[in-house]
């Protein structure tokens, strides 16, 4: 397991895990699972699972953190000891709270904070099992729970990972392809505003290969979004048809 | 000018719904012309104006509405109240004692303790400031009796129903007194446990089916077939 293997895609275009170079790894999603917290919401994207709740917005605690023209966003982003191989400790390491910032700062420009001035909201993220790419579906997560909490937006956040592994372009790395490969180029999108709110990269891509990295993880990002809104379609849904019958 | 939704479609959190010559409404907001959703709920178009009903949402207050709050902090001259919303409430003392408040001869905590629950009025709001209550009006002040439930508060409209008659036929059928806290409080109070309870279930199934037609008749047919099975049960 751990010896590199000589490719990471054949000469097929199939990759390690059986996919072609531009397939996402198949994602399940859930909204509204946890019934003490505000907003909730579960995903299993290829092998990753992470839940995700959020509360308020409410009053700051400590107060003297509120703004008083704006609503504050917290966020945490915490990976469990059991989530990889090796076990992690259960305290914040740098790249956690690294993360945390970054996950806040692609969320935050979707939420309309300046409607509910001095008050905040906490989002907590917990990564149960992680195969790589845990910012992007924590993410696509995280902006579900919010919507599911009745916080407005203008729009849901998703997010999906491109990357190059040997010489091609590929959409969603997973684990070895991430440790393995070349570059990882992370993308967070609105996809009615057009708008990208997160974009990253680790790894070396020439001009063009950036290019169309960023062009097949918004692709990625919009068939994400479909199931994003599918999900919170049939929460509702649900009821509505039991009451027809 | 096209616009992009069917009545009473189900809309997610930046859907486009129109676009050109209409007004952005209650939960929508406009950007480029073109109008979206702000939150989960159904499209109504009504004068141009674009609005959705919101499936999920918390209470804002708003002056005038009467609201259902649990005391949670006594203090040197007047209560904080939890109204359900993102703000804290004030009651100040002067307001309950009707009489000028003496720090020395009047113990607060006798008059209203942490934990208890009010029903009472905003009297002031606004985004610099936390919501006022009242409670100088009739029908206003400490809950002695009943049974207390909580629901979304944008549901409440569904409640009480059109002109009040959903609300008007649970009273009706189980014989409770029923005060509706905008903010998603119910205050129920019956005769016996089991009237309360009956109306409680009733208010139950109009939260989860609030967004389907034909439910005032659903739920008058529900409380007559409840009410004659306790009926039989009691002889």
């Amino acid at each position: 397991m751990n010896d590199k293997p000589e490719k990471l895609i054949d000469k097929k275009g199939i990759r390690l895990d059986g996919r072609k170079a531009d397939e996402l790894r198949p994602v399940k999603i859930q909204v509204g699972v946890l019934p003490n917290a505000d907003g909730s919401a579960y995903i299993e994207h290829g092998k990753n699972k992470i839940l995700v709740g959020v509360f308020g917005p409410r009053e700051m605690h400590p107060k003297h953190l509120s703004q008083s023209d704006r609503m504050v966003i917290r966020c945490r982003y915490h990976m469990a000891p059991f989530s990889v191989q090796e076990r992690k400790s259960p305290a914040p390491s740098r790249r956690e709270v690294e993360l945390s910032k970054v996950i806040r700062e692609s969320l935050e420009p979707s939420v309309f904070v300046d409607l509910y001035p001095r008050t905040g909201i906490d989002i907590f993220i917990e990564v149960l099992q992680a195969d790589g790419g845990t910012r992007c579906a924590s993410i696509t997560a995280a902006s579900l729970a919010i919507a599911d909490a009745g916080i407005p937006l203008r729009d849901l956040v998703v997010a999906c990972a491109a990357g190059k592994i040997d010489d091609t372009v590929v959409l969603d790395l997973y684990d070895a392809e991430d440790k393995l490969g070349v570059a990882d180029v992370p993308v967070a999108y609105m996809p009615n505003l057009n708008a990208v709110t997160l974009l990253q990269m680790d790894g070396v891509l020439s001009p063009d290969e950036f290019e169309s990295a960023v062009n097949m993880a918004v692709e990625g990002c919009k068939k994400i979004y479909i199931m994003q809104k599918e999900v919170l379609r049939n929460k509702y849904m649900v009821v509505k048809e039991e009451a027809e019958e | 000018m096209p616009i992009f939704f069917e009545k009473k479609q189900l809309v997610t959190p930046g859907e486009l719904l129109a676009e050109g010559d209409y007004q952005p409404g209650e939960n929508t907001y406009m950007e480029e012309n073109k109008i979206y959703a702000q939150r989960i709920g159904l499209v109504d178009a009504e004068n141009k104006r674009v609005n959705v009903v919101a499936l999920r949402a918390f209470y804002v207050p708003k002056v005038g509405d009467i609201v259902i709050g649990t005391v949670t902090e006594v203090g040197f001259n007047g209560w904080t109240i939890d109204i359900r919303s993102p703000y804290a409430a004030i009651l100040r003392a002067s307001e309950v004692l009707s009489r000028p408040f003496k720090p020395q001869n009047d113990e607060l905590s006798q008059v209203l303790n942490a934990g208890d629950l009010i029903v009472a009025k905003i009297a002031s709001y606004d985004r610099a400031h936390d919501p006022q209550l009242t409670v100088g009006e009739p029908g206003l002040g400490k809950i002695t009796r009943g049974q207390i439930m909580r629901v979304t508060p944008t549901k409440i409209p569904r409640v009480i129903g059109r002109k009040g008659s959903m609300i008007s036929n649970i009273k009706q059928e189980t014989g409770c007194q029923i005060i509706l806290g905008v903010n998603g409080v119910i205050l129920v109070t019956g005769k016996t446990p089991a009237d309360e309870e009956l109306a409680m279930m009733a208010i139950r199934k109009i939260e989860e089916e609030s967004h389907t037609s034909g439910l005032t008749d659903r739920i008058s047919q529900l409380l007559k077939e409840e009410k004659s099975k306790m009926e039989e049960n009691k002889t």
